[in-house]
Formats: structure tokens, sequence, C-alpha cells
């Protein structure tokens, strides 16, 4: 009597190691579903994994054509994602003091070999700011700032506003000719704030008696510089800012941004 | 070679600049359907890049352009191009599916398709692509730094960043206080405000122009042409003093620029009226304010009863009030640019006396 033998199909050595490590206990605690091929585990890879949770299970399709969205939302966060990490490897070179600032980034240079965190960095951040300017404008020529909406165009503003402070501010950092004159440039402005800076309309009007409330020591460019120059003061509240503030809040409106995008319905589209 | 040097150094001056911007808008807008064609498209950008290639061997086009902070702008200049035109191309396209019925693309796309792997991968790969051009472009390209600070020594010219320098640009016609404080205000205030006033139900959701005629030629004159191309005007063509200079033209810092500007009160009372001007600031300026009053509260008025009746009546008072606001401070720009050029107006209200110059 002839046996009948059940030959298991041949499998190449990474596909048994594949199926052997999705069964250990360490990979099955980690991913609790199997393999992404059936609908089912589509599902629970979306729902069970907190940064693939930022997206729905299903989405349109035309929403996720390139020539929909040119990925320009995608990009601008990913920059912001690769700008948080060698900001952060920056600052472990980095100090922002008058006598270090300027050798530091000298030294980054001269004494790192093949060190591109500072070009990573800096093209980074202008790459950022063009790929946020074309995110709006995208979504602005798919009229997707229409109801429901508009509340997030408006946290998008806010946000673009943030991007253009946080290249502002990273910009006096390297303490050289570049930096501090670009930001002198910029913060002059202040001066001529309406009211509020020494040197603008309507300023003279606030005064008590004869004492003028609003000098070059006490204006709206002083609050930004904490002089009445850029030195080491602005230095310090240029980095703070730089480091700390800025980045905090754009990321917060990031999570209400990405929220809202899908409350509102997920990717715009024609009803 | 030299002669078509000169023919761009011409060009490139501000006042032709900034006029053939607004013809090439004008242009796009208008001829559209023609400007859809992938021809136009690619070979536009293709002119556009062997000007570039061509302009590289001239010594100050290449010192200007290479810059490594400038080199950003040079690619801003071929996205900007890139995606305008091809969101102005389908539109178009969608205009003739919806003029023949069919409804947008993006309609017949409604159907949903799973996150994994449709999107999640298209994520992957444009993540993976990005990381590659940032580290080649930072591999190729050294970050810049210049000399060690030094507060006694300033370099001329002194330029902000180059996204500000659209605003910098706007200091030729405006005082600091407008251009670098309140106009920047109402740019953030007014894009905020672009759902609310909008009050155009269709084209939420697709491309499409003719559904939306006037909101997108505003934008894309704001956007483009006022934004953008005074950005690439204040990065490659001012020099030394703000002075313009054109792409293939040594920047030399002795180039003077006849300043020979005059404020309206001047034109009205010493020029017009033959007498000299009144030592009473408001007498003085009456003209003037009665000018940027007039702009300010009586216009919006009279368009709503004529020229933007239409828009009056669909998007009703306060809607229509906020609107037309933000428009003529945009506005106010290529007014004051115009009237620089033709009358060498330098203010329109001058009161020097409390920093007040519009
Ligand atoms: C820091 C910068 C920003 C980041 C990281 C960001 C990220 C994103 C992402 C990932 C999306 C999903 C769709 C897409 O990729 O296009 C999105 C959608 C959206 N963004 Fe942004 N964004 C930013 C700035 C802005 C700005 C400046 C605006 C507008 C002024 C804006 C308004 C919107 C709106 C209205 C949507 C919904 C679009 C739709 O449903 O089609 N965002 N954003």
């Amino acid at each position: 009597m002839a046996e009948t033998k059940t030959v298991a199909p041949k499998q190449s050595g990474l596909e048994r190691f594949w199926n052997w490590l999705t069964e250990t206990q360490a990979w099955t605690s980690i991913f609790r579903h199997g393999r992404p091929t059936t609908d089912r585990n589509r599902v629970l890879v979306m729902l069970s994994n907190v940064f693939l949770h930022l997206h729905p299970v299903r989405i349109r399709k035309s929403g996720v054509k390139l020539r929909y969205t040119w990925c320009m939302g995608g990009m601008s966060f990913f920059l912001f994602l690769s700008l948080t990490l060698t900001g952060l490897l920056l600052m472990f070179y980095y100090r922002p003091t008058l006598e270090y600032a300027y050798t530091d980034i000298v030294g980054l240079r001269e004494h790192v070999p093949l060190g591109i965190m500072r070009e990573m960095h800096r093209w980074g951040a202008h790459a950022m700011v063009i790929t946020v300017w074309l995110h709006m404008f995208r979504v602005f020529m798919t009229g997707s700032y229409k109801p429901p909406r508009e509340f997030n165009w408006s946290v998008g503003v806010v946000m673009l506003v943030l991007t253009l402070l946080l290249s502002f501010t990273g910009y006096l950092l390297p303490w050289d000719q570049l930096a501090i004159w670009a930001i002198t440039v910029g913060s002059n402005m202040a001066r001529a704030t309406p009211f509020l800076g020494h040197e603008g309309p309507g300023a003279s009007l606030l005064r008590l008696g004869d004492v003028p409330l609003i000098h070059a020591q006490d204006d709206a460019r002083f609050a930004l510089l904490g002089g009445t120059f850029v030195g080491e003061a602005a230095l310090l509240r240029f980095y703070v800012l730089h480091c700390v503030g800025l980045p905090l809040g754009i990321a917060v409106l990031m999570a209400v941004h990405f929220w809202r995008v899908r409350k509102d319905g997920g990717i715009s589209g024609p009803l | 070679m030299a002669f078509i040097k000169i023919l761009f150094n011409a060009v490139a001056d501000p006042r032709l600049f900034f006029l053939l911007a607004v013809a090439g808008l004008a242009l796009v807008v208008w001829k559209r359907e023609h400007v859809a064609s992938n021809t136009i498209g690619y070979g536009g950008l293709g002119i556009l890049g062997a000007f570039f290639v061509f302009g590289t061997f001239d010594p100050y086009f290449r010192l200007i352009v290479t810059k490594p902070d400038n080199v950003p702008i040079v690619g801003l200049i071929f996205m900007l191009v890139f995606f305008v035109w091809f969101s102005i191309r389908e539109g178009v396209l969608n205009d003739r599916r919806i003029a023949a019925g069919q409804g947008p693309i993006e309609k017949a796309e409604a159907d949903r398709v799973w996150v994994w792997p449709d999107l999640v991968y298209t994520e992957l790969i444009s993540l993976i692509l990005c990381s590659v051009i940032l580290i080649v472009w930072s591999i190729f390209l050294k970050a810049p730094l210049e000399q060690p600070a030094n507060p006694a020594n300033t370099p001329n010219p002194s330029k902000a960043p180059w996204y500000f320098l659209g605003l910098q640009e706007m200091l030729v016609y405006f005082d600091p206080w407008l251009a670098g404080v309140v106009l920047p205000s109402l740019i953030i205030v007014g894009l905020i405000c672009i759902p609310y006033i909008d009050k155009n139900p269709k084209g939420n959701g697709y491309y499409t122009f003719t559904e939306r005629r006037a909101e997108i030629t505003i934008f894309l004159f704001g956007f483009a042409v006022l934004w953008s191309s005074l950005i690439v005007l204040g990065t490659f063509l001012r020099g030394p003093n703000w002075n313009f200079f054109g792409p293939f033209e040594f920047w030399d810092i002795h180039k003077l620029a006849a300043l020979n500007n005059v404020n309206l009160s001047e034109y009205v009372w010493v020029r017009t009226l033959r007498t000299g001007l009144p030592s009473n600031w408001f007498i003085r300026e009456i003209f003037g304010i009665i000018l940027v009053l007039f702009y300010i509260l009586a216009l919006p008025v009279i368009l709503a009863k004529a020229w933007f009746k239409g828009y009056y009546e669909k998007m009703g008072g306060p809607r229509y009030y906020v609107g037309a606001f933000l428009f003529l401070m945009m506005m106010a720009l290529p007014i004051k640019m115009l009237a620089r050029w033709l009358f060498n107006l330098k203010y329109i209200v001058s009161i020097g006396e409390y920093f007040f110059n519009i």
C-alpha cells in the first residue's frame, strides 16, 4: 500500500526565519496582528499602532494621489521631524554665548569629518519654509479651506508664522556677520510698531505728563532683543525660543492640525 | 551675448520686472486653456532652466545665484512655476470634465482605498526621496559661515533672511511701521480670514478655475506676484544700498540712484497752489489724509454700489467690508509702486512729527 506523504512547499531560509520571527513572543507582543495582507489585518495595523493611527483605515482614492496633495503637508511634517533630530544633535555642541557661539559652529565645520548635521539642519529649514508655502498653496487651489475646514486653515496660518519665526530665530545662532545683520534688519522693524515702538506712530502720545512711556529701553524691539541692539541677551532669547518655545508651540498645533484633518472628514474631496 | 545680457538687465528693472510678473499672471489666467498643455508647462520650465544655465557662465550672475543661502530660492522659483502651472492645469482639466457633465476627476475617485498599503507606501517613498535629496544637498553645499559677528561693521547690503525679503522690498515704498509691522500683520489676519470671507460653495475639494475665478486670481496675485516675485527681486536684484542691479551686473557699491521723490503735500501746496508748506501739520497734510480716509472708508462703499455690487449682495455687509478692506490693503502696495514710478511720489501723508508717513 502506497503511503501518501504531504510535502510542505519548499521555503527559503529567509522565509523560514521570517515565519519564526513573527511568531516569537517578543514580536507578537509588539505587533498584535498578522501581516497586513488581509482586510482584517489592514484595519488592525492602522488601529493598533499609535503612529499609524494618525491615519484613518481607509481613505478617498483621490486623497492618496500625489497630484491632489503633492504630499506637501506630509513633507513639511517630515522635515519638521528631521529638523528636530538634527537640531537636537547640534544642541550637544552649541553654546549660546558670545564667547562660544561662533567658535562652536567653526568647530562643527572644522573638527567633524564629513559632518553634515549643520547643513541638514539649515537646508532642511529652508526647505520646510518652501514646502509649507506650497502646502498652503495646494490647500487653496483645491478649495480645501472651505467648510468644514475653515478652522484648520487658520491653525495652518499660525503654523506658517511659527515656521517663519523658527527659521528667523535660528538664523541668529551661528553669530556671524550674516546672522546678526539679518536679525538686526529684521528686528529693526519692531521699533516702528505703532504705539509700542519708540519710532512708531502714536508712541509719543503714550506719556504720563512729561514722561514718555515708550522709549528705546522699553519698546517692542527691546522686548524682542532683551536690549537695544542684537547682543548676548538677544542670542539667549532667540536660542530659547528656537530650541524650546517655538518647537513646543508648533508641535502642539500640529497635533491639533492632524486631529482636525481627521475630524473634518479626512482629506477633502467633492461632496 | 552681451546684447542678451543687457536686455535681461533692462528687463529686470523693478518696474518692468513687476509689470511683467503682473502681465504673466494675466496671461496665465486668460490663456489658461493653452497654458494647461504639457508643451507650455515643461517647455516653460525648460526655458527657465536654460536661462539659469546660460546665466551661470556669467561671473556676476554666478556669484549671486550660488550664494549658499540663495540656492533654495533658485529651487523655489522652479517649484513655484511648476506648481502654479500644475494647479492651473488640473483646474482646466477638471473644468473641461465639468463642462462635459462628468464632474471633477476627484468625484470619480470617491471610492475608498486601504491606507495600508496605498497611502503608507506613498509616504514612505516620499520620506526616502526627501531624505536623499536633503542629504545629497547637504553634502554638496556647505552651510555658509561668514566673519564673526561685528556690530561695528555693517555689511552693505544688509539683508533680512530671504523669506522676509518681500517685506524688505516693501520698505522702498512704505515706512517700517507699514512695511514691517502693519502690512505683515494684515497678511496674517487676511489669510486667516479667507475661509470666512469666501462664501462661494463651489470648488470645495477639487481643482477648478472657472468656478472660482476671482478667488484664485486674487490669491495668485498676492502669493505669486506680490509675495514671491518680490522675494526674487529682493534676493537677486537688490545690491548695495538696496539699489537695483541687473542679473548680469556688477554690484558696484558706488552706484548712485537719483532720489528725487516728492511728497503729496508738496505737490499740492508748492507746485499747484504756489504757496509755501503750511506750518501746521494737519493743514499741510489735509489732502493726503482725505485721500487715505477716502481709500479706506469711502471706496469700499462706492465699490459696493458699483463694481462689486454682485459681491456685496452675495457676501452680505460684514463679510464684504472685511474682504474689501483686506483687498484694498493688498492693492495699496501696487498702487504706491505705480505712484512712485509715475510721479516720484514719496509719501501721501507725511507727518514726520509722529513717525506717521504713508
Ligand atoms: C507646519 C506646517 C504644516 C504641516 C506639517 C501640515 C501638515 C498637514 C498634513 C500632513 C495634511 C494632510 C494632507 C496633505 O498632506 O496635504 C494637512 C492638511 C491640511 N492643511 Fe496643513 N500643514 C501645515 C501647514 C498648513 C498651512 C500653512 C495651512 C494653511 C494656511 C494648512 C492648512 C491645511 C488644511 C486646510 C488641510 C486639510 C486639507 C484637505 O483636507 O485637503 N496647513 N496639513
